[in-house]
């Protein structure tokens, strides 16, 4: 009795489920505010998309269930060979898949579309974790340094030949993991320092960008201890500089009409809003015209597919804050970061450095998209189109997360048992 | 391992960070910023699409040739139409309960959220009486557009029409949404692009109650509609008009141009329609009836239908021989009625012979003009081949703008036709054929096939003694008054200006006392030529072409009336009227003005009914 009663539901940590089963629902709802029309009412109208992402839900609460039933060893045990499996639709789809509005990322089944690189997150963030619990792995060890940027990097050049650069940025949420783990914080700030210095030198010429760069360093020489180790440095730092310069020069010069034009937007060099300033715009418009209580439920005019585009994915946030105001955004925000707060709790919590870090590895995806996707819905983050985790409309993403958040669960729920 | 579980602090310190700069971010631009704020009266935003006035055209003295109405259509956005009362609504719009729910849903079915046009072109008492109401019917308004109005009534497919774009268009051409406004014919085609101006967005807020509330952040993000240039026409109105008048009850064309320019001052095409007819809701109805009428009113003669120059293409021989060195002024040839070398055809009318170049002219000698053709294409001596005294002879007709299109600003020009070697080496098998076969277009009959613009272009060349330029309705365009560079482009033909006064002289030698008297003005020098192109199908064309004054000529026409019969019984007197009014401004000769206006000829096309009032 007791013994069937854990086999599923025991030890769960309900508190994150609450919060899951919040964010689909409301997510839900605002797709079907955000398609809403007077003549498709029925929740389950499958030629809507409210009604295909009813499906999805209900797979994935299915799919969280089968996973809770799995063994808990099952996981990290086909960690290695679920990214190989990942890997290699990655390379499959290169060549099988369908092309979806510039992307070729998609298999399509019928009715539905999968797209491969959304479960590349999860499997990625099970190989790191198998990978840096092994006994002796230690983070400061040049070998674990670069073993560890193969894993996160495979992927991320996979995705990037099938032209969905969003998804291969949120890999870079990874280094939080590795930060974690014992990486030294200067790579945290070298992070950030690259990603200033990648916003300049979109920004800035480059031979200007150049110039500065070499001043400072001349000054720095001249006032710095002129230790070898120094030195050396900072020719490494001039070398990594220029290159990141020239290779942005490079990749933005070799972008997609429409990604270039996404970053002049954000970046503000254009501001044509009838082009792509305008998914912003009217974003914003939406956003804003919400107020503090929103317009009501089913009220949102803006967010309509005439004035907000691909409002149902990755622009589902304007639909949030047109209807419900500020009242609905600071909620959303907040559930996200409870629910972010409290995975850092239970991966603290567990015994086992796999779960531990897996844990890490889910929290990490899930912030960069809930960063990215409102940051750019509120024009504090460049237009990428990454989907709200648990919100938008897809079932690719909505499955994916839903298997990144209940492998933790599952984890979770089995730590006790690790030790027995 | 301990040191690093203080880092988890670091990671929860950056997730609060960001949610809380994204907090205060909403916060900002949700309750604090009232740029992005509408309030709840303005909670809907209308995109406005502000349509450009469309250029205005005037004739080259600045009479309004065409200019714009203001139109108001009914538009509705499906989604927010709320319960009205349809009966005082169909009473207002003046429509049926049926004729509501079948446009209400074609609206719904083109989009529920973007707005369609509900019902075109209100009258304004319809207007008036429904802008009281229209706070009543939620989710209708008016947007107001232009009509093309065409006060002088004339040059119909010259000016052309406009219509709404087609499918095809909207997918070739983002420019265009539906039910925009496009030219479809004549210059509102060929200067669209010049005329349409740029279409300006304008966003609105607008209540619940649909009323205008102002612009959204005062107009920052609107573009502003750029009106379309205003184009000076070469026509003369009032000869457009007089010409017009003198072909009613007629079939035919009339082309007037101003040699030094290549500005066409008249382009008549018989019979016509009032243009007028082609604007707004009857386009569709009046565009159906014109086109299934036989007389053909939609086809502009003037630059699609070809005909056989007839014997004005005597000129063109003439000046070739010169220019071959096979006949100078002084050249004679006999005349037996016909041509002699082959047995007296073709025939010619009696005449005293054999007389020299401008005396052919004048008298319009078959024979003579066979003899110069011979002449040039069996010119043994220079063509070792009657191909290459052919293709030679081709050649310079081509020169002269025709058997190809001369690309002048109206669309539907067409080439016309000069027979190529290859046709009548396929017709007569190669080797097959002489001059003697094909001795037909020395006297401008045959495969011959020329558009009265080409025609009267003819004439400019020979005006100007050797060159012309290209013939083109629009001479100024917008503040430039310029036209396209295009038609500033001198176009020589291969005829040395030297050649040319013989042929003058027969032209006016025919005026003064041969075959085109009566086109004679006093104290003016006309110089013409009268044809009659043969008719396979019925009574013959009458032609006649023409400039003046001889000297600095400032009018070059062509004169085609089909059926006419003998050139000088319709197209020169009709010829000359419009020589008269477009110098002088008066007519001499009331009676003959008379007869032609009121003249009828009927078309023989197809049937033989006898013609009324011949003269
Ligand atoms: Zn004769």
């Amino acid at each position: 009795m007791r013994k069937s009663q854990r086999g599923i539901f025991s030890n769960i940590d309900w508190i994150t489920v609450i919060f899951y089963l919040l964010l689909v629902g409301m997510g839900w709802i605002n797709i079907y505010a955000s398609v809403y029309n007077e003549e498709h009412q029925l929740i389950t109208d499958l030629s809507q998309k409210y009604g295909k992402q009813m499906i999805w839900i209900v797979t994935s609460i299915l799919l969280a269930t089968v996973i809770l039933i799995i063994d808990g060893n099952f996981y990290a045990a086909i960690a290695w060979p679920l990214w190989i499996i990942v890997l290699i639709s990655l390379v499959a789809v290169l060549f099988f898949g369908t092309e979806i509005s510039g992307s070729k990322s998609w298999f399509k089944i019928g009715e539905f579309s999968v797209q491969p690189a959304e479960f590349a997150k999860f499997a990625t963030a099970m190989v790191l974790a198998k990978y840096l619990s092994q006994l002796g792995i230690k983070m400061t060890d040049t070998k674990t340094k670069i073993i560890s940027t193969i894993i996160i990097i495979t992927p991320i050049i996979l995705i990037l030949l099938e032209n969905e650069t969003g998804v291969a940025l949120v890999f870079i949420s990874f280094i939080l993991v590795l930060y974690r783990e014992g990486l030294s914080g200067n790579f945290l700030l070298f992070g950030m320092l690259m990603l200033v210095l990648f916003m300049l030198a979109l920004l800035v010429d480059k031979l200007i960008l150049l110039i500065v760069l070499f001043s400072l360093s001349v000054i720095l020489f001249l006032f710095m201890r002129k230790s070898r180790q120094n030195i050396f440095l900072l020719i490494g730092m001039i070398v990594v500089c220029s290159s990141v310069i020239y290779g942005v020069d490079y990749a933005y010069n070799h972008l997609q009409p429409h990604q270039r034009k996404r970053i002049d937007v954000f970046l503000g060099k254009e501001a044509d809003i009838k082009k792509a300033g305008y998914n912003v715009n009217q974003s914003l418009i939406a956003i804003g015209s919400g107020g503090i209580y929103g317009k009501g439920f089913l009220n949102g005019t803006q967010t309509k597919y005439d004035f907000v585009p691909e409002q149902s994915t990755d622009f589902i946030f304007c639909t949030v804050g047109e209807e419900w105001g500020f009242v609905g955004t600071a909620t959303v925000i907040l559930v996200f970061i409870l629910l972010f707060l409290r995975i850092l709790f239970l991966a603290e919590r567990q015994r086992s450095q796999f779960s531990r870090i897996y844990a890490y590895g889910v929290v990490s995806i899930l912030f960069f998209h809930l960063m990215i996707n409102i940051g750019m819905t509120i024009g504090l983050a460049p237009v990428i189109g990454i989907p709200l985790p648990f919100f938008s409309y897809g079932g690719s993403s909505l499955w994916s997360f839903t298997i990144l958040l209940f492998i933790l669960v599952k984890l979770d729920a089995y730590r006790l048992d690790i030790l027995r | 391992m301990n040191a690093l579980t203080g880092r988890r602090y670091v990671i929860a310190g950056i997730f609060i960070a960001v949610g809380i700069i994204y907090l205060l971010r909403l916060f900002y631009i949700q309750v604090i910023n009232d740029t992005y704020k509408l309030s709840a009266e303005n909670n809907v935003l209308r995109y406005v699409t502000e349509y450009p006035a469309r250029g205005l055209v005037y004739d080259r003295y600045g009479e309004l040739l065409v200019y714009n109405e203001v139109a108001y259509d009914l538009m509705v956005t499906p989604r927010q139409v709320k319960e009205l009362d349809t009966a005082d609504f169909c009473r207002t719009v003046g429509i049926t309960k049926e004729q509501f729910i079948k446009k209400y849903k074609q609206a719904r079915a083109y989009s529920p959220y973007k707005e369609s046009v509900f019902e075109k072109q209100l009258s304004k008492e319809t207007y008036a009486a429904l802008q009281e109401k229209l706070y009543k019917f939620q989710g209708f308004f008016v947007q107001s557009r232009t009509l093309r109005k065409y006060p002088q009534e004339i040059a119909a497919h010259t000016l052309g029409y406009v219509g709404e774009v087609s499918e095809a268009i909207i997918k070739k051409n983002p420019y265009y949404k539906m039910g925009d406004y496009i030219g479809i014919s004549g210059i509102e085609k060929s200067y669209e692009k010049e005329l349409r101006g740029r279409k300006g967005l304008k966003i609105m807020m607008v209540d619940v109650f649909n009323r205008p509330k102002g612009r959204f952040k005062d107009g920052i993000y609107d573009t502003l509609a750029i009106s379309g240039l205003n184009l000076v026409s070469s026509l003369s109105a009032k000869l457009q008009k007089y010409g017009e008048l003198l072909l009613q009850n007629k079939t035919g064309s009339i082309v007037a141009i101003e040699p030094s320019s290549g500005e066409i001052l008249a382009c008549v095409s018989s019979p016509s329609y009032n243009p007028n007819l082609l604007v707004g809701r009857e386009r569709t109805k009046n565009y159906g009836k014109l086109f299934v009428d036989n007389r053909l009113p939609l086809f502009n003669r003037a630059l699609m239908a070809y005909y056989p120059p007839g014997s004005t293409f005597k000129l063109i021989n003439g000046l070739i021989g010169e220019q071959e060195q096979v006949t100078s002024r002084e050249t004679r040839y006999p005349c037996a009625r016909g041509y002699p070398v082959m047995g007296g055809k073709p025939k010619c009318h009696p005449h005293p012979s054999p007389m020299d170049l401008p005396g052919a002219v004048s008298t319009s000698c078959n024979s003579y003009f066979c003899y110069v053709f011979r002449s040039i294409i069996d010119n043994k001596k220079k063509y070792p081949s009657v191909v290459d005294g052919y293709n030679a002879w081709r050649e310079y007709v081509l020169s002269f703008g025709i058997g190809k299109k001369i690309h002048t600003d109206l669309p539907q020009e067409l080439p016309g036709n000069v027979p190529t070697q290859q046709y009548y080496d396929k017709y007569f098998g190669v080797n097959g054929w002489k001059s003697s076969t094909i001795v037909s277009l020395s006297i401008g009959q045959g495969e011959l096939g020329v558009t009265p613009l080409q025609m009267a272009n003819i004439m400019c060349s020979i005006a100007n003694r050797g060159f012309y330029y290209t013939p083109h309705i629009i001479k100024g365009i917008g503040e430039s008054k310029q036209p396209h560079p295009e038609y500033k482009i001198k176009h020589q033909t291969k005829i040395d200006a030297r050649y040319f006064d013989p042929i003058i002289d027969g032209m006016q030698g025919a005026v003064d006392h041969g075959t085109s008297t009566a086109a004679k003005l006093k104290d003016i020098v006309i110089c013409g030529k009268t044809g009659t192109a043969q008719n396979p199908h019925g009574k013959d064309h009458s032609v006649f072409v023409a400039f003046a004054p001889r000297d600095n000529p400032k009018i070059a026409i062509a004169v085609m009336v089909e059926n006419g019969g003998w050139g000088a019984s319709w197209a020169v007197p009709i010829g000359g009227l419009m020589i008269e009014k477009y110098l002088r401004d008066s007519i001499s000769k009331p009676e003959m003005e008379k007869r032609m206006l009121e003249g009828v000829v009927l078309s023989t096309e197809n049937k033989s009914k006898k013609e009324t009032d011949k003269k």
